[in-house]
């Protein structure tokens, strides 16, 4: 039985590892592609049936491109930053409720890699070390721009994870779980926490952009300002790993926007399929669904990206601190009268 | 298995915090206090206390570290900048940290029974619901107490900042 729960784990952990490489590796292609029709252009369509190739030429260039090491005493740490972004990028995942359980012969299989009490926690870690990638690379690389660019970075990250937590403590409430697949479980049908917390939902969107260093807030990577940010000195595949983990975190948080805001796995008629289906069949449904969730918020991000313009540092500041943390704080109390009301 | 991960977690949290002390560049002792952090929530998840372990994490590695490294990075701290401290301030040291190490260890051994009764109770003393219940019966003076104590901190670190602008 113990092997069975490690192989069934290991096989999840490894579907899960491939889904994510492959929605950050078409995540790239599907940018330029937006950002050409929202341009009235045609986008990359050179690389196979209308480009659909683009992202393996890419990877394929950067693997083959001259690694350019800059004159720095801390090579180490200079190789470090971009593998620290990635794997924190990817270890999120863990604790996602890919799906309701499925039945494979006689087994229940949780569509999870682990369900853990503390899983809002274990998100908000690797979120709060996840800053250590952009710093380490951007201060090894012994470069003004980079440091700079480094230490919006964090400033940046640490004020937004404030709201960010205080705006999820409302749903937390609601669900009076910290378990993903709780929060997931008590969505049921169309109780989605969208409609119940509206303004959570809005906190925790913006704070996403502001965590994942999107545009409108992407002013690590503010071209006129700090050249190319904290990648400035990276080349080859170690830059192709810093761009590739900001699609993998991307893709990590549309997935949480979805589980904790837009019902997880479940959609109207859940039950009714699954009593005329079987559950099977409605519990793969809901993958499906989740993944179509996904792919809105991954559009929604590539969407205000060429909407939307750069905000000024201050501005970012002043919207994190003084508008998103009192509404998020406001937000609880009002939860928590309502839900004392109800009781 | 759970004696080969202790002792592995034990080497390599003296291991960096060894390495934190005798590193002379400060931004490498800033790392390696991170690793050394990251074994010590390594331990609590032993103890089977995820949720100690989980905001140990979002708390040290997280948030004072990062603000650890900032000042750092930002003030370009040389060797040759390093004083180096008077014999009297070291021995001072060195004392305290002793009698910070005794308060720690009565402490545990104050703490031993008390432990002992919660895993009697039959109870899953690890949940978060749990943890919250106990804080906010039985240890709730204490509690709100620290609360206070890190308001003071905030109001006391907000007022230094306006102060230093106002001169400026």
């Amino acid at each position: 039985m113990e092997e069975a729960i490690i192989i069934e784990k290991g096989v999840i952990i490894l579907i899960v590892f491939a889904i994510t490489m492959l929605f950050a590796m078409y995540c790239t292609l599907a940018e330029r592609k937006i950002a050409a029709w929202i341009q009235d252009r045609r986008g990359p369509n050179r690389a196979g049936p209308g480009g659909i190739f683009q992202p393996l030429a890419d990877g394929l260039k950067l693997f083959s491109k001259e690694e350019f090491m800059p004159n720095t005493p801390n090579t180490f740490l200079f190789v470090l930053g971009p593998t620290i972004s990635m794997t924190m990028a990817l270890m999120t995942s863990a604790v996602i409720p890919w799906g309701d359980s499925l039945e494979i012969g006689g087994r229940t299989v949780l569509l999870q890699a682990t369900d853990i009490n503390v899983a809002m926690l274990y998100v908000f870690a690797v979120l709060s070390v996840s800053v250590y990638g952009i710093m380490i690379g951007g201060w090894a690389s012994n470069n003004k721009y980079s440091l700079m660019s480094a230490m919006r970075v964090a400033s940046q990250m640490i004020s937004y994870e404030i709201a960010m937590g205080l705006s999820i403590i409302a749903v937390i409430m609601m669900s009076s779980s910290m378990s993903l697949r709780d929060i997931a479980a008590s969505q049921h049908e169309m109780h989605w926490n969208i409609f119940y917390q509206p303004l959570a939902f809005f906190i925790f969107l913006v704070c996403s952009f502001a965590e994942t260093n999107r545009t409108p807030f992407d002013l690590a990577e503010c071209e006129q300002e700090l050249i190319g940010g904290y990648h400035t000195e990276y080349s080859s595949m170690r830059m192709g790993f810093f761009l590739f983990a900001e699609y993998a975190a991307m893709f990590i948080s549309s997935t949480l926007l979805a589980v904790l805001f837009l019902g997880a796995y479940n959609y109207p008629g859940m039950t009714w399929a699954a009593e005329n289906w079987g559950t099977n069949v409605a519990n793969g449904i809901g993958i499906g669904v989740l993944f179509i969730k996904i792919c809105f918020f991954l559009f929604l991000y590539m969407w205000v990206r060429w909407t939307i313009p750069r905000f000024r540092y201050d501005q970012l500041m002043n919207l994190g601190w003084k508008t998103l943390i009192p509404l998020a704080i406001i937000n609880i109390i009002i939860t928590a009268v309502v839900i004392l009301l109800n009781q | 298995m759970i004696e080969i991960l202790f002792y592995l977690l034990s080497a390599i949290t003296l291991g960096s915090a060894f390495i934190t002390i005798l590193s002379k560049n400060p931004i490498h002792s800033a790392i390696w206090l991170v690793v050394c952090f990251f074994s010590i929530a390594g331990h609590y998840a032993l103890l089977n206390s995820q949720f100690l372990a989980m905001v140990h994490i979002i708390v040290y590695s997280g948030a004072i570290m990062i603000l650890m490294l900032f000042t750092i990075m930002l003030m370009n701290l040389n060797i040759s900048n390093e004083i180096s401290k008077p014999l009297v301030t070291k021995i001072v040291a060195t004392i305290a940290f002793c009698l910070v190490g005794l308060v720690l260890v009565s402490a545990l051994t104050q703490t031993a029974p008390a432990f002992d009764a919660y895993v009697n109770s039959g109870q899953d003393y690890q949940s978060i619901q749990v943890l919250g219940k106990v804080l906010m019966n039985e240890f709730v003076v204490p509690f709100e107490m620290t609360a206070v104590l890190l308001l003071m901190a905030m109001i006391g670190a907000v007022l230094i900042s306006k102060k230093d602008k106002k001169i400026a």
